[in-house]
């Protein structure tokens, strides 16, 4: 046993228990940038990697993997937004370019961001986009169409059992919103 | 032997700022005790709209979203208004007695994290009246229903949960504080009731987890009024996230509400079996293991968000092995009654209903974290089923069992045995009707939170319905008997229970207001 008054062994007690408290208040925000990290890992939730800044890649010709395009609105969206082809096949390591086509019908000027979504999940790691129209907020005016491009390749490495991958956009209305830049682009 | 010898201490004040202004453990119990009955009666009420409601198919009652707000204000009000408030007050009132100390550690806390309570459902409750409606997104308030699509009472809701998470976190405080500190002489860890030994392991799961709560719902703040993007995919969040943090904390917190029903039930079971408690020790560590599982079994409550395979496996085993330390102590329970000289008096029927249901609702949890097929459960009213076995036939029936057994050393009467023995075989046989054909009604298919129902599923749910009155009406019964035990009645002797075991049986019934003043004899431990 310590040599201490009961009053102050308490208060010792109280103390750390506090920490732990106040240790584990941090640990759940803790979990919001380890979230990001497992999922960065595993490709969990379908989650893409940001931009794509190493070397160009090299084709393998001897496999080739079908990209599919899907696009939808979330709630309360109402763009046009659709993909202009709606399936390409590639090549490991092979660049290819596609587009999305938007349009604002509407009356007035709104803002958009797209988010996209892998199937299967454990394909998202191997998705590389060196460019996609989803890094930024995409304003158009009333009546506005535009193409918008996705500059990507499919890294070598996939797993020889997936010869098929769907990439999704979902498109939000972010007009009322304020995101910043750098937010973007860590997606 | 008595500790009657402290009786010139100073008793209770007189009037209503006694209960204000009390520091006295068995004052703050009482008030914790009261509050959670009143609470169990609100979130009853709501429990009987929904019953009122789903009585036959089509919308009679209630509108949809008024629906959808009684759903998450019963399990909002049965979590952290009657269950959780219900054991922190057995603990106060029966912690301090049961290792011979004279009061909790910090008595003016104590205070505190019970008088914040009201007010935090008080404003919880407010938002009934508000013209935006009560919380309508369920108790686990997933987002972004709780944060884009809520209603902006919304906010009143996280201000409540963080002043319930505030009165938890100082109530585990003072009671990790009490016990590994206030022993008498002589109480030696291993020599705890099981009732401590649980409370001791259920603290320190609340003071891990509540803080978490309380960042979840922090962080839904931001989301709502800041502008900020932790669960908000248009801002680069992620939903699936709130589902992690919040089951981070909801996996252990299911435990903190069985945990302490665990310490009841073995102290009961003992006393009418007229035997020592079989395998204490591997209690105490089946306990321990299941708190630590705990953490480590949240994902299995979402295993169809879509998870990499191996995780679905990692979850499925293990919340299967809690299976273990649980069947360990339902095991111990068994062999405790066998070939013990039983009595049925009213606490030891619902302890033996306890034991029983309580298994069975473990049984369809064990049905659930099969993975392929929770994706067949998911959201039905088989877990639906599932979770009302556990806690109300469990931790509800444990409180009740605590509440006969030991009513009358805090009353210092015996309660009406006739109408408590009505009141238990009410229960048992309406809780069954009530639940038991939810499972069927889930394996149909039938899904939750819905307040119309296809044809299909009207017989059962009218039977549910009938169930669900007569177990609402008989916990009336409860009140009246407790009631009446506070008015007067046959006079309690300490012992009580001719079996019962444990200091908090040598003091004189009803207990003194101050007790163990002076610490008891550790030979009275050593007897145990």
């Amino acid at each position: 046993m310590r040599n201490e008054t009961p009053a102050a062994a308490t208060i010792r007690i109280v103390k750390r228990l506090l920490l732990v408290v106040v240790g584990m208040f941090g640990f759940g925000f803790a979990m919001v940038p380890l979230y990001d990290v497992i999922c960065d890992i595993t490709g969990l939730n379908g989650k893409t990697s940001g931009r794509y800044a190493q070397a160009e890649p090299v084709p393998v010709e001897d496999r080739k993997i079908t990209v599919q395009f899907m696009a939808q609105n979330s709630e309360g969206m109402s763009w046009y937004f659709e993909p202009n082809d709606a399936q390409v096949t590639v090549s490991p390591g092979e660049v290819k370019v596609v587009s999305y086509k938007a349009r604002n019908p509407n009356a007035f000027a709104m803002v958009g961001q797209a988010i996209p979504s892998v199937a299967p999940n454990e394909a998202a790691q191997y998705l590389m986009k060196l460019e996609c129209f989803c890094f930024q907020e995409q304003p158009l005016a009333p009546g506005e169409e535009v193409d918008m491009a996705i500059r990507f390749f499919v890294d070598e490495n996939i797993p020889e059992k997936i010869t098929k991958l769907t990439l999704s956009y979902s498109l939000f209305d972010i007009t009322d919103y304020e995101i910043s830049g750098d937010e973007i682009t860590a997606r | 032997m008595s500790a009657s010898h402290d009786d010139h201490h100073h008793g209770p004040a007189k009037g209503l700022t006694r209960w204000l202004y009390t520091t006295n453990h068995k004052d703050i119990g009482s008030l914790y005790l009261w509050f959670s009955f009143a609470m169990f009666l609100l979130g009853g009420t709501f429990a009987m709209v929904i019953r009122a409601e789903l009585f036959q198919p089509g919308l009679q009652l209630v509108d949809p979203n008024f629906f959808n707000q009684m759903t998450t204000m019963h399990g909002l009000v049965m979590v952290f208004g009657a269950v959780m408030p219900a054991f922190v007050g057995l603990a106060n009132w029966m912690i301090p007695m049961m290792i011979g100390a004279p009061d909790m550690a910090l008595p003016r806390m104590n205070n505190w994290s019970f008088w914040i309570l009201p007010f935090a459902f008080a404003m919880l409750s407010a938002t009934l009246f508000m013209e935006a409606g009560a919380p309508n997104f369920g108790w686990t308030f997933y987002a972004p229903l709780s944060t884009t699509y809520a209603p902006e009472t919304v906010t009143f809701f996280i201000f409540a949960v963080h002043i319930m998470g505030a009165s938890s976190i100082m109530g585990s405080i003072n009671i990790i504080a009490t016990v590994l500190n206030m022993r008498a002489p002589g109480m030696t860890l291993m020599k705890m009731p099981l009732f401590v030994w649980t409370w001791l392991i259920t603290a320190y799961l609340l003071i891990a987890v509540m803080p978490v709560l309380a960042g979840v719902v922090t962080m839904m703040l931001f989301d709502i009024h800041f502008g900020t993007s932790f669960f908000n995919a248009a801002g680069g969040g992620d939903p699936v996230l709130f589902q992690h943090v919040f089951w981070f904390f909801g996996h252990p917190e299911v435990y903190i509400m069985i945990l302490p029903a665990f310490g009841v039930i073995s102290a009961i079971i003992p006393t009418f079996a007229r035997k020592r408690l079989f395998g204490y020790d591997s209690m105490v560590y089946a306990t321990a293991s299941i708190a630590f599982l705990s953490f480590i079994v949240w994902a299995h409550h979402m295993f169809t968000v879509g998870m990499p395979i191996a995780g679905e496996l990692f979850f499925m085993y293990a919340t299967m092995l809690i299976a273990v330390p649980t069947g360990v102590k339902v095991f111990n329970w068994v062999a405790t009654m066998f070939r013990g000289s039983m009595t049925f008096e009213t606490p030891m029927l619902f302890a033996i209903a306890f034991v029983v249901l309580f298994t069975m609702g473990g049984f369809t949890g064990l049905m659930l974290a099969i993975t392929p097929a929770d994706f067949q459960y998911h959201d039905t009213y088989f877990v639906v089923a599932h979770f009302h076995y556990v806690l109300v036939p469990g931790a509800v029936f444990s409180i009740m069992a605590a509440t006969y057994y030991w009513l009358p050393k805090w009353t210092g009467h015996m309660y009406d045995e006739r109408l408590g023995k009505l009141h238990f075989w009410l229960s048992f046989i309406g809780v069954n009707i009530l639940f038991f054909p939810q499972h069927f009604l889930g394996l149909a298919g039938m899904p939750r939170r819905i307040p119309d129902y296809a044809l299909q599923f009207a017989d059962f749910n009218w039977i549910s319905s009938i169930g669900g009155f007569l177990f609402g009406a008989s916990q009336l019964i409860l009140l009246v008997v407790v009631i009446k035990c506070v008015k007067g009645g046959k006079k309690a002797t300490a012992q009580v229970w001719e079996g019962a075991q444990g200091l908090e049986w040598t003091v004189d019934s009803p207990a003194p207001y101050h007790t163990f003043t002076t610490p008891p004899d550790p030979k009275l431990i050593h007897a145990q």
